[in-house]
């Protein structure tokens, strides 16, 4: 039973990640890309990790296809639908393809583990989270803050700082 | 039950696309796409890893999950800024594609 879950979640994990990198058109990729999301999210459910599943549906689901969608909306990309791949792809391919294979082969020949998953209690992870792991959790909320501010002044127009300058010369 | 192994296996399988994905793309929001494939293939090997390796004394009190929590906070920031650059590099040279964006290549 769970084996047969586990397979229909890696087909939605890797049939999703497949068509963000095949795809020819960015609308497409980033809905796949939410299918593969959402796929990931089935498989930390089936290692009982609910807590992770919920924050990957609410923050990749939710946020993170949203901004990838307002990005090909302003970048205009979709008025490309015929995208093309670099000419080194079939290098890219078998670089990629090494890599995974000796990566599978190091877990394949890793001690082989017989255990069983287990289910942290919520209560566990957030004493956890708010205890032994306090100051990375405020580095992470610091990280958040700066990533908010330089997006935006990164993102903002010369038009609108010129505005803000001429507003601020009015004032004096 | 599922072993450990196939969800080990699934994350590398999904890192290895995510990796194709960063070098043949052209696109930067491609790119970045990617590269949430690749981060979300890092969580999963943590989360099973936590789940399945509990106890053994290798792996303390499902650490594992707690540090997914921190990828996913820095893959949330890394999104956000990442298409703010995009979108500055696409008002600036007209394009996304990143082999046209070639001011430091001589």
């Amino acid at each position: 039973m769970a084996l047969a879950l586990f397979v229909i979640v890696a087909i939605f994990t890797l049939g999703g990640a497949v068509g963000v990198v095949a795809t020819r058109n960015v609308v497409h990729a980033a809905l796949f890309l939410l299918l593969s999301l959402l796929g990931a999210a089935g498989a930390y459910l089936l290692l009982f990790a609910e807590f992770l599943a919920l924050v990957q549906v609410l923050i990749y689901g939710g946020a993170v296809t949203i901004v990838v969608l307002f990005a090909v909306m302003l970048t205009r990309s979709s008025e490309y639908p015929r995208i093309t791949d670099n000419r080194q792809w079939p290098l890219g391919l078998i670089t990629a393809t090494v890599l995974a294979v000796v990566l599978g082969a190091a877990f394949w020949l890793a001690p082989e583990v017989v255990a069983e998953p287990q289910a942290p209690a919520f209560t566990e992870l957030g004493a956890s989270l708010f205890t032994k792991w306090a100051l990375p959790f405020e580095i992470a909320s610091l990280v958040l803050l700066v990533a908010l501010i330089g997006a935006i002044i990164i993102a903002r127009t010369q038009n609108v700082a010129a505005q803000d300058d001429a507003a601020m010369e009015g004032e004096g | 039950m599922v072993p450990l192994l196939y969800f080990q296996l699934l994350g590398a399988a999904l890192f290895g696309i995510g990796f194709y994905g960063v070098l043949a793309r052209r696109s930067a929001v491609l790119i970045v796409l990617s590269i949430e494939l690749m981060l979300n293939a890092v969580n999963i090997n943590l989360i099973a890893a936590a789940s399945y390796l509990n106890g053994t004394g290798r792996f303390a009190a499902f650490d594992g999950q707690i540090i997914a929590i921190f990828v996913i906070t820095v893959a949330a920031a890394e999104v956000g800024l990442a298409f703010a650059i995009i979108l500055r590099m696409y008002r600036n040279r007209g394009t996304v594609n990143v082999d046209e964006i070639n001011l430091l290549k001589w």
